[in-house]
């Protein structure tokens, strides 16, 4: 058995595993007296593991979205996706591995495909600045974008980003700018807009590729207005508040249905996305696919409307007499 | 206040009396340092005398996560409206601004730091929306600490709809000038702030994305001096240019001539 990445949550469920692998590995017929051992054990397991990943807390979801082994853009772009061309680059100042943009084709559907990028290993998360894009990784984007529109491809997004890099260059170069602009452009490109939220949807720099005409979000994903460990160290000066914050927060995906943000949920295995990576992207292509059957028969005007009016509706506001 | 009352100057250190504060702007006479404005003294600052009639004055945002940690943010909003007198972290109406048909917009940081929330979001959105339908010019003078995180996802899709809302006046061919007080940051930055035709700053004022104290966390040392100043936006390109408050007025009934189509041509 490869050794998982084991989150906060998930120990006191991975220490009896390892006690039982433990346990199987003593030869049962030497000791008969084991064999009721064992199976009590994996019982108890069974129902501890029942108890651990149902009903999870928000900041168990956000863990289980930044899960190491989850299925990460670059996987959902070549499993789902065919004849897929990269675009590299702003044209202005560089190119932003924390950013993927590429022509590519699901289902016979000829897309633009934009996502954040994250690594599966240390070496690729340091490339790829663990998918906090620069204000050059936003403009590729806007770049892909603008193609998108002038030759009516539709722009399937996949959202998964801990949020933009907050770094001394990153503003330099104008980050709030260049994720404005960003909004500006994709609220108005006459194409269907499909998000997919994969994993971490952290604050401005997901939103500058997530929102259009439909947010998909898988099960465990979150999308938040702030980090639950920024918003913890602001209000309780402590990131260790985080997982208070986060029941806050309201950054799940059925807390996101609910407030009518997000459109539909795509359910995972028990554990999360990472015990079952095929099934999940397998999912989520017929999502996707359907959204573009529903929004491509749309003509041009009806679909920057239809994406006009889901930004228009959302707020909360009371509006007293005078 | 009475007159009498002063103040110890931020910038210089000096004393500075209110009466001659009153005077100047609150700009210090001394060495120049811009003290903060509420949105009411904005409003008088740049709009025409008696120009002003305000919109959604009593539209304000509630508390729809329920949202407790630290302090309830029910309890938040009460205080700011308390301290503030205000209904909301933003003021909007028509107005002239030297002769100019617009919508004047002024954020309020004494109102839980200017943040943008739901209603904050919708005033700016109806700001642009009733330019577009009056044809007039919209000019919004920004502060904030940016998205109002007490209300979640619902104050970050609103940056999505302030830009989305700026982009539309803008295919209408109608002027925004948006001018850039301390401190503009975060979301406000990165939506409709920043989306105007002509971007002024105030002299010091900090403006940027991402706060320096979370920029010093994540890289583990300071920032250099004068980071994120209105000055260093402007050297870095980012700003047309750092406007003393005293001559803000005339500098944008000036862009508004311009941008109006001032040779007879250009916007209709």
């Amino acid at each position: 058995m490869t050794r998982r990445f084991t989150m906060e949550f998930e120990r006191p469920l991975a220490e009896l595993e390892a006690k039982l692998e433990g346990l199987r590995r003593i030869d049962v017929t030497a000791n008969p007296e084991l064999s009721g051992e064992v199976e009590a054990l994996a019982k108890q397991i069974e129902e501890l593991r029942e108890r651990t990943y149902r009903d999870l807390a928000p900041w168990e979801r956000v863990q289980i979205s930044r899960h190491p082994d989850r299925p990460k853009t670059q996987e959902y772009l070549d499993t789902l996706f065919t004849d897929v061309v990269e675009l590299h680059g702003d044209r202005l100042f560089g190119n932003d591995e924390a950013i993927i943009a590429a022509l590519a084709t699901i289902s016979g559907v000829r897309t633009v495909v934009l996502g954040h990028r994250k690594g599966k290993n240390t070496r690729e998360n340091l490339a790829r600045n663990f998918g906090m894009a620069h204000p050059e990784g936003f403009r590729k984007a806007i770049r892909a974008m603008r193609l998108a529109d002038r030759f009516g491809l539709p722009i399937v997004t996949f959202i998964d980003t801990p949020g933009a890099y907050p770094g001394i260059e990153a503003e330099e170069r104008g980050q709030a700018w260049a994720i404005a602009e960003a909004l500006s452009v994709l609220a108005g490109v006459r194409v269907p807009v499909v998000c997919v939220g994969i994993g971490e949807g952290g604050s401005g720099g997901a939103l500058a590729i997530g929102f259009g005409n439909r947010l998909i979000m898988l099960e465990n994903s979150y999308y938040s207005v702030i980090s639950p460990e920024a918003c913890a160290s602001i209000l309780h000066k402590d990131a260790s508040k985080a997982a208070e914050v986060a029941s806050c927060l309201s950054l799940t995906a059925d807390r996101l249905v609910g407030l009518g943000i997000a459109d539909e949920i795509v359910a995972e295995p028990l554990g999360g996305a990472h015990r079952d990576p095929a099934g999940v992207m397998g999912a989520v292509k017929e999502r996707v696919v359907a959204a573009l059957r529903d929004l491509l028969p749309l003509d041009a005007e009806a679909l920057v409307a239809a994406r006009h009016e889901r930004v228009r509706r959302v707020g909360v506001i009371e509006e007293g007499a005078g | 206040m009475p007159e009498g009352v002063w103040v110890k100057c931020v910038g210089c250190k000096r004393i500075v009396y209110e009466g001659q504060l009153i005077e100047n702007a609150r700009v210090c006479p001394h060495c120049g340092h811009h003290f903060a404005m509420t949105s009411a003294e904005r409003i008088a600052f740049i709009a025409d005398p008696g120009s002003f009639a305000e919109i959604d004055a009593a539209l304000t945002s509630t508390d729809p996560l329920g949202f407790t940690a630290a302090k309830p943010y029910a309890a938040s909003l009460a205080g700011a409206r308390e301290k503030s007198g205000l209904a909301e972290a933003l003021v909007t109406g028509r107005a002239t601004v030297a002769g100019h048909q617009v919508v004047l917009g002024a954020m309020d940081f004494r109102f839980i730091g200017a943040s943008m929330g739901s209603a904050v979001g919708e005033k700016v959105t109806r700001a642009f929306e009733l330019a577009v339908a009056e044809r007039r010019g919209v000019v919004f003078v920004i502060a904030s600490g940016g998205a109002r995180m007490q209300e979640g996802m619902l104050s970050l899709m609103q940056m999505a709809k302030t830009a989305d809302a700026a982009r539309r006046l803008s295919e209408a061919r109608l002027p925004y000038v948006s001018v850039l007080t301390d401190p503009t940051m975060g979301g406000v930055t990165a939506s409709f702030a920043v989306l105007a035709d002509i971007i002024f700053a105030e002299p010091g004022a900090l403006i940027g994305f991402a706060g320096p104290r979370v920029i010093e966390q994540t890289i583990r040392q300071s920032v250099p001096k004068g980071f994120q100043s209105a000055e260093y936006l402007l050297a870095h390109g980012m700003v047309d240019d750092v406007v003393p408050r005293g001559q803000l007025p005339a500098r944008l009934g000036l862009v508004l001539d311009y941008l109006a189509g001032a040779n007879g041509g250009g916007a209709r």
